[in-house]
């Protein structure tokens, strides 16, 4: 076979096809190959704390997970509704200062403040983003990349709760062990509940608004109640992840409206797969650890990471995750054209 | 008088700052989010042409707008032109470019307060009561010369025309014979010196940070916004309110307020008119 009259087949693999649906009770081999890969993230999510020398790597591990649940809403507000929030750094943020006020100042326990940083912390999120549901694309994007630039001048400007020095003193959770295994355990639950979510009526209603929101329009639904719908639960997710990040850390502060937030969960998702939620948790499975392996290089992990970037974005753009799902599903071959 | 003189000083900074931007977005429709970067680049070539290597300002001045627009040349080429039309993978890749540009200059050693560049006049007048130095003058007449410039050249020239047409409606400029790959390169390119000159203009009158980089994409980013994406002379006419609104903001209320006022500007015209004053865009096509 010549080079130029050639080309790559690709076939779904037999086990694939007879394990759509119902048939996928045949057998155990099928039931099997449909749970493995599930099954091989929950359990490497779960014995990942175990796996991990120390307690600086363990740490590593909390933070991974509060990338990755970043990133699963970016990715969730992305690919299933349409709109590309730049600003992953103003949910941890606002979830980051709820928690650490509630803690400091009113003595509460994590338990209680990490939900009521995420309900409350959503519903204020959702309220600041309200008057920007209308706009489109690049709009939405810039006007989302400013928020977290302006909510930290905000608090440096006005002085507002400890200013430049943020607010010190905070509980941690009672162990290390509690604290890996509530943020993976909250991440998983994220992830098999986004994906569930996206396949109701809901889910599939997010869809037609990012294809054709003047369709929807047209059937009688209300758009923007869907989209404020959708921004809740993502930045609900993501001041969640800001929290958990306060209370890790004992402290809150500007920095937690850095662009790091918005741009890692960013790359993150590209690198891991655009659109597929699990394909964020493994792109922040990457590459927070690198960049945490190259710390010693200063500044030159964060060239680093944006050079990753570029380069996925241009000969990869459809990430691991379709890679592997492609390897795993289908069988290439060459043929004669 | 101090409001008028320092006002219209910091809006003609500002226009600098955003024309650039505003350049490569009215032609090519690709925001480019590495502006700051490009901004800082170029104080860092003509600093080191200057002080490592000798040479005399003039040249060094030139050497370092051709290395900038050689860089967005290239960074249009070998990048930019593969995700043109994805917006949103426009923005993520010329900001990770930009991220990697400034990191990486702060990596090469680029950092503390060390890096100045020579103003291009001694010496100050007093204008109204308020002592105001020469070189502040050289960049409000550099800015002004600018725009001017940038009008005769789009509207009298075969390049200029060529590329106000790619910005009109590029299907249109294409079925005209006017390749809109190659015209884009060159709105990129000269974004990315329009940026050096803006960084040469305004760097002498502090030091070369890497911060202000960030600082330049935003305020950049403020201007065109407020002006209309892809507006010129929205941008130009913007940068005089937020820059009058700056200063107002300073003098009444503390220095931390000027940022606030810039993101506040965003924020507000986004929410209320997304094409900005002047823009061109349709409003449908912004909001649904």
């Amino acid at each position: 076979m010549s080079k130029e009259n050639r080309r790559k087949e690709r076939i779904d693999r037999g086990i694939k096809v007879r394990s759509d649906g119902l048939y996928a009770l045949l057998s155990w081999r099928e039931m099997a190959y449909l749970i493995a890969p599930r099954f091989i993230l929950i359990a490497g999510l779960l014995a990942l704390p175990l796996l991990m020398p120390g307690l600086y790597w363990q740490r590593v591990i909390s933070i991974v997970c509060i990338y990755a649940m970043v990133a699963i809403s970016f990715d969730f507000l992305a690919h299933y509704v349409g709109l590309v929030c730049l600003g992953g750094a103003f949910f941890i943020g606002v979830g980051g200062y709820i928690a650490g006020i509630f803690n400091a100042y009113f003595g509460m326990p994590p338990l209680v403040t990490i939900p009521l940083a995420a309900i409350a912390g959503g519903g204020f999120c959702t309220l600041l983003l309200l008057p920007c549901l209308p706009l489109r694309g690049v709009y939405f994007a810039i006007v989302t990349l400013m928020y977290p630039l302006f909510m930290a001048r905000i608090i440096e400007a006005f002085d507002l709760f400890g200013g430049t020095d943020g607010i010190l003193g905070i509980d941690s959770f009672s162990s290390a062990f509690v604290e890996q295994y509530f943020v993976v355990g909250i991440l998983l639950v994220f992830l098999f509940g986004l994906r569930r979510l996206v396949n109701t009526d809901m889910g599939l209603i997010f869809t037609a608004i990012m294809d054709n929101d003047q369709a929807v329009r047209a059937s009688g639904i209300n758009i923007t109640h869907y989209k404020a719908l959708a921004v809740f639960i993502a930045s609900a997710m993501g001041c969640l992840a800001g929290a958990c990040l306060t209370h890790i850390y004992m402290w809150s502060g500007i920095s937690q409206f850095a662009l790091d937030f918005s741009i890692l969960p960013i790359a993150a998702t590209v690198i891991g797969g655009a659109g597929t939620l699990a394909g964020p948790v493994i792109g922040c499975l990457i590459l927070v650890p690198i960049s945490e392996l190259l710390r010693d290089f200063g500044t030159l992990r964060i060239v680093f990471y944006a050079s990753i970037l570029v380069a996925f974005i241009l000969f990869r753009s459809d990430g691991i995750m379709a890679f592997a799902k492609r390897k795993y599903e289908q069988i290439e071959r060459w043929t004669q054209v | 008088m101090e409001i008028l003189v320092y006002g219209t000083i910091n809006s003609v900074s500002l226009a600098l700052m955003g024309l650039g931007f505003a350049m490569v977005y009215g032609i090519s429709r690709v925001p480019n989010f590495a502006h700051g970067a490009l901004y800082i680049i170029c104080g860092f070539v003509t600093w080191t042409l200057l002080q490592k290597l000798g040479l005399p300002y003039g040249l060094a001045i030139v050497l370092s707008l051709a290395a900038n627009g050689i860089l967005g040349i290239l960074m249009y080429r070998l990048v930019l032109i593969r995700v043109r039309g994805m917006s949103i993978s426009e923005i993520i890749s010329s900001y990770a470019i930009g991220l990697a540009i400034l990191e990486g200059l702060r990596y090469g050693g680029f950092r503390g307060m060390t890096y100045t560049l020579p103003v291009f006049m001694d010496g100050m007048v007093v204008i109204g009561g308020v002592p105001v130095d020469y070189h502040r003058i050289v960049m409000v007449i550099i800015g002004i010369l600018l725009v001017a410039g940038l009008w005769l050249f789009t509207h009298f020239t075969k390049l200029g025309l060529a590329l106000q047409g790619m910005a009109q409606d590029e299907r249109a400029a294409l079925m005209l014979g006017i390749d809109s790959d190659f015209m884009a390169m060159l709105a990129m390119g000269f974004g990315a010196i329009l940026a050096g000159v803006a960084a040469i203009t305004i760097l002498p009158l502090g030091n070369i940070v890497v911060e202000s980089g960030y600082h330049v994409l935003i305020m950049s980013i403020a201007v065109c916004i407020v002006g209309g994406l892809g507006s010129w002379m929205g941008a130009f006419f913007a940068a005089f309110i937020i820059g009058y609104a700056q200063i107002l903001s300073v003098v009444f209320l503390g220095s931390h307020f000027q940022m606030v006022v810039a993101l506040l500007a965003i924020i507000l015209t986004l929410i209320l008119k997304p094409s900005g004053l002047f823009g061109q865009q349709k409003e449908l096509e912004d909001r649904v």
